[in-house]
């Protein structure tokens, strides 16, 4: 296999993620919503509760509205990179998964071809968030909006990679919505996305701890310091750290050495 | 045994077993498939058949055993081996939503081929199964038919050597089946194609077939119709399968 055929593989499964993504309108609205209930509801009510004392990035005092975008970035990610385990999983269980496995090309390229692909389609929804947020007139800086790509690529990636981590576990579609409440909730609420660590502690310590270990926080903050032009290294750090703690566990996984796959399958029916 | 211009059986599977827990899903199977070789696994539901295509088709591995396709290890060189094979799943795999060409070139893709030879062998295909018009319309709009005949289209555009067919009839109606069972023979015979077909339907086999018979997870007889029929002690094929598969494995 050539380097040509590694691309033309990794652009099919772009092209073939998106045109799916573009088939389901609905997950892009969705996908839209929620952040935007957030910021512009819970916003809206809390943003004279929750006061945001200075802290780095920012440089002057700024309202709830603009300190949760960086989270709902996040959010975002998050639940994208789950949507696609579901995906995933949802594929193993009709077939179509076994398709993408029967390819010549190596496992482990497949799987982050996938990856890409979820975190392409990801991309597009925080861009689409963020023009939103700008034309209610969140005071983001514009500049920031370039910043943040190569970290959202990696946030993406970490993200999703938990996500497939997770799928290759799943057996059933039925345990996913497991996953939403004692994955993708604790993560989110568990992190610096709505409330800087410094209130967290102010309440509890070991919530604190728990909310500083927590990759979803590391993920953030790197976004939060990229919009504002700023590298936030031992954030990144840790992001790239979980990144491949994740991607590796997946590919491990679905490794078929590993028997993972079939001991989810468990014995086919022919 | 059958083996191609350089001495290597197209498909060769030796000694392999695998097991779910305490027990065996397959235990010692051996086979060769030649070029234009058209094998049918014979067994009935719950035999191991698709196991058995798991196994070949490195969706897990084999606890014992090697599986070869053209000489190349599976476990060792799986590109290469993949790339030598199309397999046509029991289950569907087609994506619903998107068009029937849409679905090949994401194939095509995943075999690492350029976009324009992908259409040409897309048209080639579809135009074999008299499906050239249908490219642009949803896969979901398609019946369960034609839905299989795209699947045969997809599992060839990569000119495999040899094809893997896990039951591709169930759910079709008699006509549907003899038209699949009849273009898959044709690819057989006329393109050289080794073929491996998994069933439990005794009237998709041909009398030029070679047939293996598979029960609770171990080869019962294997070897050509006559040679199956002889082998069980019967006097027909449908005789010879129902004496092999009954009572426990071997």
């Amino acid at each position: 296999m050539t380097p040509i055929q590694y691309y033309r593989c990794l652009a099919g499964i772009v092209v073939r993620e998106a045109l799916r993504f573009l088939h389901q309108r609905e997950r892009f609205v969705a996908a839209l919503v929620r952040p935007l209930v957030w910021l512009l509801i819970f916003g809206a009510g809390f943003r004279n509760v929750l006061g945001v004392s200075i802290i780095p990035p920012y440089e002057t005092y700024i309202v709830y509205e603009v300190y949760i975008v960086p989270g709902l970035m996040g959010m975002i990610q998050l639940f994208n990179g789950m949507q696609s385990s579901l995906s995933m999983v949802y594929d193993r269980e009709m077939g179509s998964m076994r398709t993408l496995l029967v390819s010549p090309l190596p496992r482990w390229y497949l799987l982050v071809c996938k990856l890409l692909a979820g975190v392409a389609v990801s991309i597009l929804q925080v861009y689409a968030f963020l023009g939103i947020c700008l034309a209610f007139g969140v005071d983001l800086p514009l500049l920031g909006l370039v910043s943040i790509l190569p970290l959202l690529i990696v946030s993406g990636l970490m993200l999703g990679g938990l996500g497939m981590l997770l799928s290759s576990w799943i057996r059933q579609l039925e345990n996913f919505a497991g996953i939403m409440n004692f994955v993708i909730f604790p993560m989110f609420f568990l992190s610096s996305a709505l409330y800087p660590l410094w209130r967290m502690r102010e309440s509890s310590e070991l919530l604190y701890w728990i909310c500083a270990v927590n990759p979803f926080t590391h993920a953030v903050e790197t976004l939060r310091h990229a919009l504002y032009g700023q590298m936030n290294w031992p954030m990144a750090g840790f992001t790239v750290l979980a990144l491949l703690a994740f991607v590796g566990g997946a590919i491990w996984a679905y490794d078929p050495t590993r028997g993972m796959l079939s001991r989810r399958a468990g014995p086919p029916g022919g | 045994m059958n083996e191609d211009a350089n001495g290597a059986a197209i498909l060769g599977v030796t000694g392999l077993s695998y097991g779910y827990g305490q027990g065996f899903a397959l235990k010692d199977v051996n086979l060769t498939i030649g070029k234009g070789e058209f094998l049918v696994l014979l067994g009935p539901n719950g035999a191991g058949k698709t196991t058995l295509f798991s196994l070949i088709t490195r969706l897990y591995d084999a606890h014992q055993g090697q599986v070869a396709v053209l000489g190349h290890d599976l476990h060792r060189q799986p590109g290469r081996a993949l790339a030598a094979m199309g397999v046509v799943f029991q289950q569907p795999t087609l994506d619903l939503d998107l068009t029937v060409m849409q679905n090949l070139l994401y194939h095509a893709a995943l075999h690492g081929m350029p976009n324009s030879v992908a259409r040409q062998r897309v048209a080639e295909e579809l135009g074999r199964l008299e499906m050239a018009e249908r490219g642009g319309e949803k896969v979901r709009q398609l019946n369960g038919g034609h839905r299989r005949r795209v699947e045969i289209a997809r599992a060839l555009l990569h000119r495999p050597r040899v094809l893997l067919l896990d039951e591709p009839t169930v759910g079709l109606d008699v006509p549907t089946r003899q038209t699949i069972v009849e273009h898959v023979h044709r690819l057989a015979q006329d393109d050289g194609i080794a073929v491996f077909w998994a069933t439990h339907l005794i009237d998709e086999i041909a009398e030029s077939d070679s047939v293996m018979v598979l029960h609770q997870g171990t080869v019962r007889a294997a070897g050509s119709v006559d040679a199956v029929v002889a082998a069980a002690g019967g006097t027909t094929l449908l005789e010879a399968f129902s004496m092999l598969t009954k009572g426990p494995g071997a």
